[in-house]
């Protein structure tokens, strides 16, 4: 069980560094072809609402989403850090976890916010790849835009 | 009554100029809560569908003032402000309830669901000392009512006894315009809240712009999707508040060049790896996939392809906007037309693909604008009127917004 624990606590490490470093494309690569990503209020999600600020079916959604980040969309310089708490994981199968998250937004003028905490719940295929993931966000209010993704 | 003395007259003639002040100025926005928002207008209040049950209440905010809007127990809608009558503490906490009675929980005073209050914790006192006066009349206290009135499922409240009645105020093109998309009962998919770092107004104004929306946004443009544009339109009311703008898109067909681009996959830039989402079904049968409409001053009604959603403007200070979207369908969709609307949710909202930018964009203004005052923005695309054009390159529908403004502010 500890070495699934480290597999999954190094996987949302390695989720939050290719967020933070602004490396999207490797972030894209921690998902399974055939998976669901979705970002939902813990309001919508509590009264069972099926509605999400972002919702990708399949990977080739979450690389659309990219690259109408890189190439279509308008937004302020602005970079995440993550701060993601250690995983409960579910051995399976298939594996699932949930962990706690912190999301500074820093933009590029200086000013630092807590812009998201939340939490991430996800369920994995046998390579550890995300099948399906839904980031429930405690704030009920979205400063500005969601661009880049929690 | 405020002393807006100070402002500038306003820069004339007509409305092509528009003075940074009004974005900017605390006296102004003050005069706007008074003689806007508890003025001769109706402001939208919530969908019917958010409150389907007889005794049961929502909180919402009319400028910003707190209202309950509530079902009594026979089913018809009232609205008050959400102040208690005692020391003013919120009647009800957090989104809503159901019940006979809403209990305010600061002293237990409590009222029915007209917003009358009903009781008073120790009226008589404790062991006959202490309690209210004799002649203490409760029917003379109690929270500020206001006029409600419903259309295609929408709720409207004013405190003005003078506004005519909402069918009235709304016209018949907006009306038209509104059973148009919300004819059938519907179906709520949910709630999204976005703080804005800017005054209402410049939301507003961003949503009545036809003219920016293929400037600033670039996402159908990126992913070589505008070409699908056929024809569109921008019709504003007598009054100039309220306005609809229109296009048709052939998107309810999949458009074979355009999925053969997508073959090549998403290492190949500049075509969506996955175009089900811009896969629109022509749910009205028009081929109109885009309807924006508002609803002077703060009300805004969204047809992009199949999402459909309300959006409500709320001040919340000069410089800070609270915007709440509600999301809905019908409750007859089918389970492909459902997904459909979850997957277009992502064309628009906190994280629209195609107009995400309009969260910022008010905030450049605001920030663009700041030691601006005694200049003014320029609003002339189009012309100087607000009469109805084709096309959308004009900004006929803004200055409408600031016709109707003026009228009701008497600026």
């Amino acid at each position: 069980m500890s070495g699934l624990q480290d597999e999954v606590d190094g996987l949302f490490a390695r989720y939050a560094m290719a967020i933070d470093d602004d490396r999207l494309e490797d972030w894209l690569e921690l998902f399974a072809e055939d998976c669901r990503y979705r970002i939902a209020s813990r309001d919508n999600v509590e009264a069972g609402l099926p509605v999400s600020v972002v919702y990708a079916d399949g990977r080739a959604m979450l690389a659309d989403r990219v690259s109408a980040l890189r190439r279509a969309n308008i937004y302020e310089a602005q970079r995440y850090r993550h701060v993601i708490g250690r995983a409960l994981v579910e051995a399976g199968p298939p594996v699932t976890a949930r962990a706690g998250y912190h999301v500074a937004r820093i933009m590029r003028e200086g000013d630092v916010m807590l812009f998201s905490t939340g939490e991430y719940r996800a369920a994995f295929d046998e390579a550890l790849r995300i099948r399906e993931m839904t980031v429930v966000y405690d704030n009920a209010r979205i400063d500005t835009l969601l661009a880049l993704p929690l | 009554m405020q002393d807006l003395s100070r402002l500038p007259a306003w820069p004339g003639p007509g409305l092509t100029r528009v003075p940074f002040e009004v974005y900017r100025d605390r006296a102004l926005y003050e005069a706007e809560q008074e003689r806007l928002f508890r003025g001769p207008a109706w402001h939208f209040l919530c969908m019917e569908a958010e409150l389907p049950e007889p005794a049961s209440w929502r909180t919402t905010f009319v400028g910003e003032t707190p209202v309950i809007v509530s079902r009594d127990g026979q089913g018809a809608l009232h609205a008050f402000e959400n102040r208690c009558a005692h020391r003013g503490a919120l009647i009800c906490l957090g989104e809503g309830g159901r019940g006979r009675r809403i209990q305010c929980v600061y002293h237990a005073w409590n009222y029915d669901l007209e917003g009358n209050l009903r009781g008073v914790a120790f009226e008589g006192g404790i062991d006959g000392a202490g309690g209210m006066p004799e002649g203490f009349d409760k029917s003379r206290h109690g929270p500020r009512k206001l006029r409600v009135a419903a259309w295609c499922g929408l709720v409207f409240g004013t405190f003005s006894p003078d506004v005519p009645d909402l069918e009235t105020w709304l016209g018949p093109e907006i009306c038209a315009r509104l059973a148009r998309v919300l004819g059938r009962p519907v179906r709520l998919l949910g709630r999204h809240r976005q703080m804005l770092p800017n005054n209402w107004k410049l939301y507003v104004e961003n949503v009545k712009d036809s003219y920016h929306a293929s400037l600033l946004h670039s996402f159908f443009a990126t992913f070589r999707l505008n070409r699908l544009t056929q024809e569109g339109g921008v019709e504003v009311d007598e009054s100039g508040g309220h306005h609809v703008s229109w296009s048709r898109m052939q998107t309810d067909r999949p458009n074979e060049d355009y999925e053969k681009g997508g073959l090549r996959a998403w290492k190949d830039d500049y075509a969506l790896a996955d175009p089900r989402l811009i896969h629109g079904r022509d749910e009205f049968g028009d081929g109109v996939s885009l309807q924006i409409l508002t609803v002077f001053p703060t009300f805004v009604s969204q047809q992009v392809q199949n999402a459909l959603a309300v959006r409500q403007v709320v001040p919340k200070g000069v410089d800070r906007t609270e915007l709440l979207w509600t999301y809905y369908g019908f409750e007859d969709d089918d389970p492909e037309l459902a997904e459909q609307r979850l997957l277009q949710a992502n064309l628009v909202g906190p994280a629209g693909f195609i107009s995400m930018e309009d969260g910022a964009v008010g905030g450049f203004v605001q920030r663009g604008a700041a030691g601006a005052d005694g200049l003014d923005s320029v609003v002339e695309m189009g012309g100087a009127g607000t009469e109805s054009q084709r096309g959308r390159a004009t900004e006929t529908s803004v200055r409408g917004f600031w016709k109707a403004w003026r009228a009701v502010m008497g600026l």
